[in-house]
């Protein structure tokens, strides 16, 4: 292993690794824009410039010393690119001499002679790698006066990105996603100089699945998405972390949330999990049904009307209507959408009735499965709610049996936690064949108007819990949109226009929804059924998930988050932590 | 310096402890203003016009060709009192982004000129109109169509921007 020195830093590097992958490694970041860990190394923006010598060797091979003892460097003429150099043993580099410096602030000067600074209307300000190292790498001043060179603005490449030529700095990151992670080689640069452009190999499109990433790793703002372009500036909206529910892989992402609305969705690094990326469907899709068409109060059928109650009355109801059946004619019908935390409840519910009928529906698609992210399970969380017991037994209701036997009368009576039945659409047919039918969802749909009890769940950006990945990682979460249950929620980050707004703002007048967290409204159900449960918080129910379900054990939150994620049983031997790269340091959150 | 005559009467002279001659003295002065020029502006009839350094209420300056602002929401994030609210959206024109929406509340602004003061577009511009008067909370949020104001009337603030800024 060479050992070579960073700033006068001993470090120990790896074998055949870059010195801005050292460096990186060991908390020293090189300012540079072409690199980007995932990506192979192109070297074209000269960002990292950094001084490279060796100690002067005597003629007699030993090395030679100054009057104090301390080896005589002797750093090459020319400066050299950290992400192209490997290290070698007993190389010095220095990225914050004067040379370096210099060089640093030359680049920048060049990469701004056409560059249109037009951050104003530009989507990328206030997180632009280019907006950072102008401030911190930059002279802030221009000597060039000439007229700067225009291109064209707004060229889309496909169905959900733009591109601005102007902006530009042909650092050919998006060029490499293409081609070496989204595996669709259409972009190019084309001419050369200062009218160097990116443009589609011809009759192209960039359409892949993943196509938003280069949006991110872009260090300008030269991509911008067709979905969020200019819904806000990025200082306005907060970032919380969250685990995207769009299919079981369990991307781990921020939401961007302002006036308690999720405007855009974009991906967090997890080494284990998703790297940097992840896929266009979950960023244009996992937002909707959190902002609209939601169920903000409870509902009871009264005459075959809905009436808006308060949540304990709606409570109240479904448990003196639940007591009327027999344990044998309720089904209890769990969600693949749902936490573990939420299933877990559910099913110790359906124990404390004695209920066997438990199950949940499964979302297979294979259509949607690819060799990188997706994959064909489209809930996030299938595997946590076999884990915790959201399973029939043998002489249970199955889920595909549901329908018939509503229709035959054995089932008498059904609540749903987080699911629609949207794709299951045969069971309507008999659903109202029912003598009670209980719903927690999170918006209108077919299912809740003919319910007899409707109780408004959170949605997955309101609540904090555990999903069970594909490859069985447990994952945790927090909340990112607020509602009246978690208005106060530890560490939940909260825009500066969320957190400060009065009555008389208009700018204030989001909705704080009146829902909860899905297993504190059966808590509440069960209770009036004397169950006598007291999980004040998911940390309760989880911890109780650790003590009873050997698979979870030695689990908790912080661990999760510590490690970003567990495998499921096998919560003492962690993957290794790393530094996470990212890409733009200035962006808030 | 030590006030050793503690009282109202002690420090009082003679004269003055009879009151009379200083009610006419004040008279006197009463007397010789009434004849004087008068400096008293008869508002609301007669109208003050300030000069081009006066901070008055915020408006967008408006051109032929529409408003200049184009959405950047700086002077929304300076503002310290959170007057501001800017929505932006996509046009057709070459400055791709116009604000959709852009009200101002009145109740909120403190008239600092942080906005004028930031803008990169010299769009906001704090105009001479200091007379705002409001009968509801709603009403002093003002958008566009109270915002907007055409440039031929702000010369006044864009000269003294010019020079002074
Ligand atoms: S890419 Fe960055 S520097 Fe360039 S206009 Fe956009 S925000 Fe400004
Ligand atoms: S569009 Fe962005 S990522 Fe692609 S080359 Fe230009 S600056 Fe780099
Ligand atoms: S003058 Fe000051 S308080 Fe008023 S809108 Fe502008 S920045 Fe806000
Ligand atoms: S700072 Fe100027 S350009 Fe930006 S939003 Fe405010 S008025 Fe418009
Ligand atoms: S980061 Fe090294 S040349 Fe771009």
């Amino acid at each position: 292993m060479p050992h070579i020195y960073i700033d006068d830093k001993l470090i120990e590097a790896q074998q055949n690794k870059t010195i801005i992958e050292v460096a990186f490694e060991n908390g020293i970041d090189i300012p540079h824009f072409c690199w980007h860990p995932e990506l192979t190394v192109a070297g074209n923006c000269r960002m990292c410039l950094v001084e490279v010598g060796m100690p002067k060797k005597l003629p007699n091979g030993a090395i030679s010393v100054d009057s104090s003892g301390k080896p005589e460097i002797s750093y090459f003429p020319k400066l050299q690119i950290a992400c192209a150099t490997t290290v070698a043993e007993g190389m010095y580099v220095r990225t914050k001499s004067e040379a370096a410096i210099n060089a640093q602030e030359a680049v920048m000067e060049f990469l701004l002679i056409n560059h249109p600074l037009d951050c104003p209307i530009c989507d990328e300000a206030g997180q632009c790698k280019l907006q950072e190292y102008a401030f911190n790498h930059s002279k802030g001043m221009s000597r060039f006066i000439e007229t700067k060179n225009h291109k064209p603005k707004r060229q889309s490449w496909g169905p959900n990105v733009l591109f601005d030529a102007e902006r530009c700095i042909s650092c050919s990151r998006c060029i490499r996603f293409a081609k070496e992670i989204a595996k669709q080689d259409v972009l190019t640069f084309v001419q050369r100089g200062d009218h160097v452009t990116i443009e589609l190999f011809e009759n192209k499109e960039f359409d892949s699945p993943y196509s938003m990433n280069v949006i991110e790793i872009c260090p300008v703002g030269a991509l911008t998405s067709k979905d969020f372009r200019f819904k806000s500036r990025v200082w306005d909206m907060s970032f919380n972390d969250s685990i995207c529910p769009g299919c079981a892989k369990g991307c781990n992402t921020k939401l961007g949330v302002r006036n308690n609305e999720i405007l855009r969705i974009e991906p967090r690094a997890n080494p284990y999990v998703n790297k940097f990326w992840m896929c266009d469907y979950g960023r244009l899709t996992q937002y909707e049904f959190v902002n609209n068409n939601r169920i903000t109060d409870p509902y009871i059928k009264v005459d075959g009307n809905h009436k808006k109650v308060g949540l304990d009355e709606a409570c109240s109801e479904a448990a003196n209507r639940l007591k009327q059946f027999n344990p044998h004619q309720i089904m209890f019908v769990g969600s693949a959408k749902a936490t573990n935390e939420d299933n877990y409840i559910l099913a110790k519910f359906a124990k404390h009735l004695n209920t066997k009928n438990l199950d949940c529906l499964k979302y297979i698609d294979e259509n949607f499965q690819d060799n990188f992210l997706r994959c064909a399970d489209k809930a996030p969380n299938t595997n946590g709610a076999l884990q915790v017991g959201i399973k029939p037994d043998l002489h249970s209701v199955r889920i595909e049996q549901l329908s018939e036997k509503i229709a035959t009368g054995d089932i008498k009576a059904i609540l749903v936690m987080e699911e629609t039945f949207e794709e299951y659409t045969e069971i309507f047919k008999n659903l109202s064949e029912l003598k009670l039918l209980v719903v927690l969802g999170y918006n209108h749909s077919n299912l809740t108007s003919i319910a007899d009890i409707i109780l408004p769940a959170s949605t997955y950006a309101e609540i904090e819990g555990t999903f069970v990945n594909t490859d069985l990682r447990v994952q945790h979460f927090t909340p990112a949109v607020v509602t009246s249950e978690n208005l106060r929620f530890m560490g939940m980050k909260m825009s500066r226009l969320d957190k400060f707004g009065a009555f008389n703002d208009r700018w204030t007048q989001h909705q704080v929804r009146n829902s909860r967290q899905s297993w504190k409204i059966i808590q509440k159900i069960a209770n009036r059924l004397n169950a006598n449960w007291s999980f004040r918080n998911s940390h309760d129910v989880f911890l109780e998930i650790t003590h009873n379900i050997a698979s979870f054990k030695g689990m908790n939150y912080e661990l999760l988050d510590e490690f970003q994620g567990l495998t499921l049983g096998k919560a003492e031997k962690p993957d290794p932590k790393v530094r996470n790269y990212e890409s733009h340091y200035m962006k808030p959150n | 310096m030590n006030i050793r005559k503690n009282s109202e009467a002690e420090r009082l002279s003679f004269w003055e402890k009879l009151y009379l001659p200083e009610i006419a003295k004040g008279m006197g002065i009463t007397f010789r203003q009434m004849f004087k020029p008068k400096f008293t502006r008869q508002y609301p009839e007669e109208v003050w016009i300030p000069t081009g350094s006066y901070r008055g209420r915020p408006v967008l300056v408006n051109e032929d060709d529409g408003e200049r602002c184009v959405a950047c929401g700086l002077c929304s994030r300076v503002c310290p009192a959170l007057a501001i609210e800017v929505q932006a959206a996509e046009t057709d024109r070459d400055k791709e982004r116009y604000p959709e929406k852009f009200e101002i509340n009145m109740l909120r602004c403190i008239y600092c000129g942080f906005c004028e003061e930031v803008c990169p577009e010299e769009a906001i511009v704090m105009s001479k109109d200091y007379d705002l008067v409001f009968t509801s909370q709603e009403e002093a949020i003002l958008g566009k169509d109270k915002l907007l104001v055409h440039i031929s009337k702000l010369q006044d603030r864009l000269e003294f921007l010019r020079q002074y800024k």
